[in-house]
């Protein structure tokens, strides 16, 4: 197990180092020069002299110093936030990102498999309808819709919630659950297909049969089967959210990282842009490796030398 | 009696079967049929801008309403069909194209290659498709522009491949999955020991037998970048204005609804034709995957 955590996440580092190449090779082809935005010419003397502060005057040197300053954990100063680091730029945004990300996978992981079970015990019921109403609704009216439509009904006409804005944890759950209600629909869909699977074979028959409780063959014996594919899905499925949470952040004017993750591409502000992206993806692995580790658990057959 | 039936016509008699998937292709046909006839004509008018008419309501004379700046939404709503329809048959087409030989390699050459080319995949997979879409509409739209002399075929070209560039991974996988499988299988063998080259066997015998995963996960493609291509809009970056698309018409559409005066048809009807058209696909989709897919095979 130790062995295997180990090279998940040495492969881990070379993943976040080939994404800070790819980036770092886009973010150079980019046109336009990162110190003169709108248009403002300025003398070739202070250019250089910018270049040379922030230690841009060769990509070479800048692609490996900035490696080295990463490594340490320091991301550099904005190019264009002067008198901001891009660590206090993350530092103020990421946490906020993460706290919606999080509740939004919470709840989608909860609900889902909850209404997935549901469907999958109570078959052409009202739930399993219901969730298959969710489902339809998930994938096929884009996100930002959604968001406005609830931001609409729960936090103007019914006054539920506040419309926008972030701070309490009254602000966390319209957008938590306009975030998550996609991956809620496909959590659902994905645990009634296993545990309609699972809750048809051998084992689940004799568990039955040797009269324990119906609710624990349920929950216990059959779900930890049926949650595998789910649990395959979480990886991606976090990326997701992280990512959709920038269309969210926007529908409710939340000050999470969406915005720098857009803005410093347009602004070309490098630093940024690097910084964000490594950050980025350094939450993706380390997600991913916790969900693998989670898989050895459900599946003990994996997670054995060797695979 | 079912046996007499040839291999892929009993697979199209299953998908015909799907009551659902039927229902979908016939409603994409009329959404799609509709926005084709009306081309010559959206085409035309969907940037007429007559302010005094701006945000008039669904009525006799413009039969859905008009935009804030007095466009007739019945030419934005179907001209931006086209537009969204193609984004997503672009990516599709680039799926195929890219997603199949990738996945067809690395599954042939298998070992090592296959390992280093499925990494780069993850890799993919883990970056948020948002960012690499931008970052290579930054880098590419602007020389793109110079090169075409014209910013919105630069605009649509760039969006296009961005799509595309994040939307053939899951088709790699799956087909490189089939295509390991169908390697261990004794025709393939028989091939081989017959002599049959690398790339005889790439195209006349692993090819055929991809098709039918190929078709499924390049319909289920299209859904996904017209979604994709909504999201942008919203964030601002994806087909630029006066050009509409369903999903920057649903966008400024939320931004035209409020508590104090709602206009609704600049939200309903863009979103619902994007989300009828999204969920048939789907469906569609859904059924071409339980006729031909042979991992769903019962």
């Amino acid at each position: 197990m130790m062995h295997r955590v180990a090279s998940r996440l040495l492969q881990g580092l070379v993943a976040v180092w080939a994404i800070y190449t790819v980036t770092f090779v886009l973010v150079i082809v980019m046109p336009g020069d990162p110190f003169e935005t709108e248009g403002r010419r300025i003398s070739p003397a202070i250019k250089q002299a910018l270049q040379q502060r922030y230690g841009m005057d060769s990509n070479w040197h800048f692609y490996v110093s900035y490696m080295g300053r990463m490594a340490r954990l320091d991301f550099g100063e904005s190019l264009r936030y002067r008198d901001w680091t891009c660590n206090q730029i993350i530092a103020n945004s990421l946490p906020v990102s993460v706290a919606l990300g999080t509740w939004a996978l919470f709840v989608a992981l909860a609900l889902g498999v909850f209404f997935g079970v549901m469907g999958a015990v109570h078959r052409r019921t009202l739930v399993d309808y219901a969730t298959l109403a969710v489902a339809i609704i998930g994938i096929s009216v884009p996100s930002f819709v959604i968001g406005a439509s609830l931001l609409i009904v729960f936090g103007i006409m019914l006054g539920w919630a506040p419309v926008g804005g972030w701070g309490t944890m009254s602000h966390v759950w319209l957008p938590g659950l306009a975030l998550s209600l996609p991956f809620m629909a496909y959590i659902a869909r994905l645990t009634r297909l296993g545990m309609l699977d699972v809750l048809g074979s051998d084992y689940i028959r004799t568990a039955r049969a040797k009269g324990l409780p119906p609710n624990d063959v349920v929950w216990k014996h059959a779900l930890k089967n049926a949650f595998l594919p789910v649990l395959s899905f979480l990886g991606p499925a976090a990326a997701a959210i992280l990512t959709g949470s920038f269309v969210i952040e926007k529908v409710f004017n939340i000050p999470g990282l969406g915005t720098h993750f857009v803005q410093s591409v347009l602004n070309k502000d490098r630093m940024l842009i690097l910084g964000v992206v490594v950050v980025y993806s350094g939450i993706i692995v380390l997600f991913n490796l916790l969900v693998d580790i989670a898989y050895g658990w459900f599946d003990p057959r994996i997670g054995q030398e060797g695979t | 009696m079912e046996q007499a039936i040839p291999y892929p016509a009993r697979r199209w008699r299953t998908f015909w079967r799907n009551r659902l998937a039927v229902v979908g292709l016939v409603a994409l046909a009329v959404v799609a049929g509709a926005c084709l006839v009306a081309l010559p004509w959206s085409a035309r008018h969907y940037n007429d801008q007559v302010l005094e008419a701006a945000r008039r309501s669904p009525g006799l004379a413009p039969p859905i309403g008009t935009d804030i700046l007095g466009r007739p939404m019945w030419a934005r709503c179907l001209f931006g069909g086209i537009v969204s329809l193609i984004v997503g048959l672009a990516a599709a087409t680039i799926a195929v194209v890219v997603g199949v030989t990738w996945g067809a390699l690395a599954g042939m050459a298998g070992a090592r290659t296959d390992a280093v080319m499925m990494r780069i995949v993850d890799i993919l997979y883990g970056l948020p498709y948002i960012l690499l879409i931008i970052l290579i509409k930054m880098a590419f739209e602007d020389p793109l522009q110079t090169a075409l002399g014209n910013a919105q075929l630069a605009n649509v070209i760039i969006l296009f491949v961005s799509i595309g560039s994040v939307s053939w991974l899951t088709m790699a996988r799956v087909i490189r999955g089939q295509t390991l499988s169908l390697k261990a299988q004794p025709f393939m063998e028989a091939a081989r020991a017959l002599g049959v080259g690398p790339a005889g066997i790439l195209v006349r015998h692993l090819l055929p037998n991809l098709v039918g995963p190929i078709i499924v996960y390049a319909t289920l493609t299209v859904p996904q970048a017209i979604l994709q291509e909504s999201f942008l809009s919203f964030l601002g970056i994806g087909i630029q204005p006066p050009v509409p698309s369903w999903g920057n018409l649903a966008s400024e559409g939320v931004t035209a609804i409020n508590n104090v005066e709602s206009f609704w048809w600049l939200l309903v009807f863009p979103c619902g034709l994007l989300s009828v058209t999204l969920l048939c696909l789907n469906f569609v989709g859904d059924g071409l995957r339980d006729a031909f897919d042979p991992r769903t095979r019962s």
